[in-house]
């Protein structure tokens, strides 16, 4: 035997697995029937609806605002970059959960939402007009900001300012002769950006944006505190609460999160795969390892503690 | 061979005085260094200038102030007549909007020591890509010029590679041809050899001669002194941020007047 140290790992991993499966298969509580006929059930489809829309357009608003946050951090515009600051720093600094929330319950400050000229009555005060309204169009707030949209905005708004950081460190991380290159070619600022930074800067940008997701996939669980009811962990509960079977529904929103990012995990490897063009075998061997390693210590911490 | 998109100089009308480059008391500091102290320069078009010095004589910034990569803090620069980077207006320079900026440096070709291709970008897409994007040329007649550039420069058979797929000297190549497709006026190279190993010189240095050969005017900071002798028509000494002294290559290289220029020349040649 030339490995013993092998074989011995072999047996106690044997051994842990063979108890772990009996574990599965001889507990009553997993009431594994119970669960796979629960976890299709149209509710929790629904809430799977809800929880895949949740997650597509928070990082569908996270990934262009972060993008235009980004752009304006590095702007040579103090005032942009100012900005651009202070939403960094405010939706990094206040949890997930807290923010859910806080846009829950925005229907406290404003009973109705409207777009116009802004400080209208004020002017119109100024020039003897009593109510003065000079308004576009409005919603009920009551009405609009509770529920889904609500804990898309909590979502979207916050993962925008972690999607800022990331695009920056990208477009940072591309070699400023690139820039220079593509000035003495007469290229514009635009251009530049779209054509030669942005497209290096992905290589980047990308395996943390995938991490990002996965982490946003978690985090939409958070929206039941909104409260939002058509998401995937508030329906497994609420069907688990009602029927005394609250351990096989913990078990099917396991496996429900696990079948899900297994989906991303491989969007992921294509999506990095397309942005290593025209990059070395080792740059591409490196993207790999990078990917190896955010498997196995991804954790964000931004959850806030839910 | 193809024949060359620049425009043609010998033979052609004659031209009418004013140099394709001219410089006048050009000042540029980083911080509190004082790199450039005053540069007179000036540049005959078909004219190929050698500027030479010592690592820190201000060669290679001097060259990014005629394309506006680095802002001047006093003097002019102008090329074939435009004042490069700020508009004069009663007496006042205002610098230029980034716009007008970016429309000047596309009659200025430049070549960059660490060659700066676009590595997400075939041999032909980094030549191709400019004119596409401004608009110059439908893709396909960029695709055929760009093709036919990077015959020129004997690299033919490697449109489709990657940069990271080719050699020192064939990526150098890729870039001069990449700066050929805007029709530049003027070339700039910035220690075009600088990076390549001493077996990949020659072919870079080769495809430069073809192009000072056909008319093209550059100005070339170098360190290849034959290359200086035998294709320069002039020849600019700088230490110090200063031009020390200037001339006809073989007579600077042969009887430098200035013991600076002695003592450079006996440590490279």
């Amino acid at each position: 035997m030339r490995h013993p140290g092998r074989w011995v790992a072999v047996a106690v991993i044997g051994v842990l697995v063979a108890m772990f499966v009996h574990l599965l298969v001889t507990n009553k509580a997993f009431n594994w029937s119970y669960m796979v006929d629960e976890m299709f059930r149209p509710p929790i489809i629904e809430g799977l609806r809800g929880t895949i829309a949740l997650l597509l357009t928070a990082m569908l608003i996270g990934i262009v605002l972060g993008l235009v946050i980004a752009i304006m951090r590095l702007s040579e515009n103090p005032i942009l970059r100012g900005v651009a600051w202070a939403y960094t720093w405010f939706f990094r600094a206040v949890p997930r959960l807290v923010l859910a929330i806080l846009f829950g319950n925005l229907g406290i400050l404003w009973a109705r939402v409207e777009f116009g000229l802004p400080f209208d009555r004020q002017i119109g005060a100024l020039f003897g007009v009593d109510d003065f309204e000079a308004r576009l169009f409005g919603f009920s707030a009551v009405e609009i900001l509770t529920g889904f949209v609500a804990g898309m905005l909590a979502l979207g708004l916050s993962e925008a300012a972690y999607m800022a950081e990331i695009v920056r460190a990208g477009i940072q991380s591309v070699d400023e002769g690139q820039t220079e290159a593509a000035q003495a070619l007469g290229l514009r600022r635009g251009h530049i950006l779209r054509r030669i930074v942005l497209p290096q800067a992905m290589r980047v940008i990308v395996p943390p944006t995938g991490n990002e997701t996965i982490a946003m996939l978690k985090d939409t669980s958070l929206v039941a505190f909104v409260p939002v009811s058509t998401e995937l962990f508030f329906q497994l509960r609420a069907v688990g609460n009602r029927s005394f079977q609250v351990f096989p529904m913990l078990v099917a929103a396991t496996v429900w999160y696990l079948l899900l990012t297994s989906v991303l995990l491989v969007g992921q490897y294509y999506l990095e795969k397309h942005f290593s063009k025209g990059v070395g075998r080792s740059a591409r061997a490196r993207t790999k390892l990078r990917g190896i390693a955010a498997e196995s210590g991804g954790t964000t911490g931004k959850a806030g503690g839910a | 061979m193809t024949e060359l998109t620049v425009p043609a100089r010998a033979g052609g009308p004659a031209e009418e005085a004013g140099p394709m480059v001219r410089a006048e008391q050009v000042h540029k500091s980083f911080g509190s260094i004082e790199v450039l102290r005053g540069i007179d320069l000036e540049v005959r078009s078909g004219e190929v200038c050698c500027l030479l010095g010592p690592s820190g004589s201000g060669k290679s910034t001097f060259l990014r102030c005629i394309n506006h990569l680095e802002k001047i803090n006093a003097g002019r620069i102008w090329v074939d007549g435009d004042l490069i980077g700020y508009r004069e207006r009663g007496g006042k320079l205002h610098e230029m909007r980034e716009k007008d900026v970016a429309a000047q440096r596309r009659t200025i070709g430049m070549v960059f020591q660490r060659f700066n291709l676009f590595p997400h970008m075939t041999a032909l897409q980094n030549v191709a890509e400019a004119p596409v994007l401004l608009g110059r040329e439908k893709k396909a007649a960029a695709r055929d010029r760009a093709a036919a550039l990077l015959e020129r420069v004997g690299l033919g058979d490697k449109l489709g590679n990657y940069p990271g797929q080719l050699s020192g000297g064939q990526q150098q190549r890729v870039a001069i041809a990449r700066a050929l497709a805007m029709q530049p006026k003027l070339m700039l190279f910035d220690e075009p050899t600088s990076a390549l190993d001493p077996e990949l010189v020659g072919e870079v240095l080769d495809v430069m001669k073809d192009l000072a050969r056909d008319g093209m005017t550059m100005i070339v900071v170098t360190h290849e002194i034959g290359f200086a002798r035998e294709v320069g028509d002039t020849l600019v000494f700088m230490d110090g941020g200063v031009v020390v002294e200037s001339g006809v290559p073989r007579e600077v290289i042969a009887k430098p007047r200035h013991d600076r220029t002695k003592a450079f020349l006996a440590k490279v040649l």
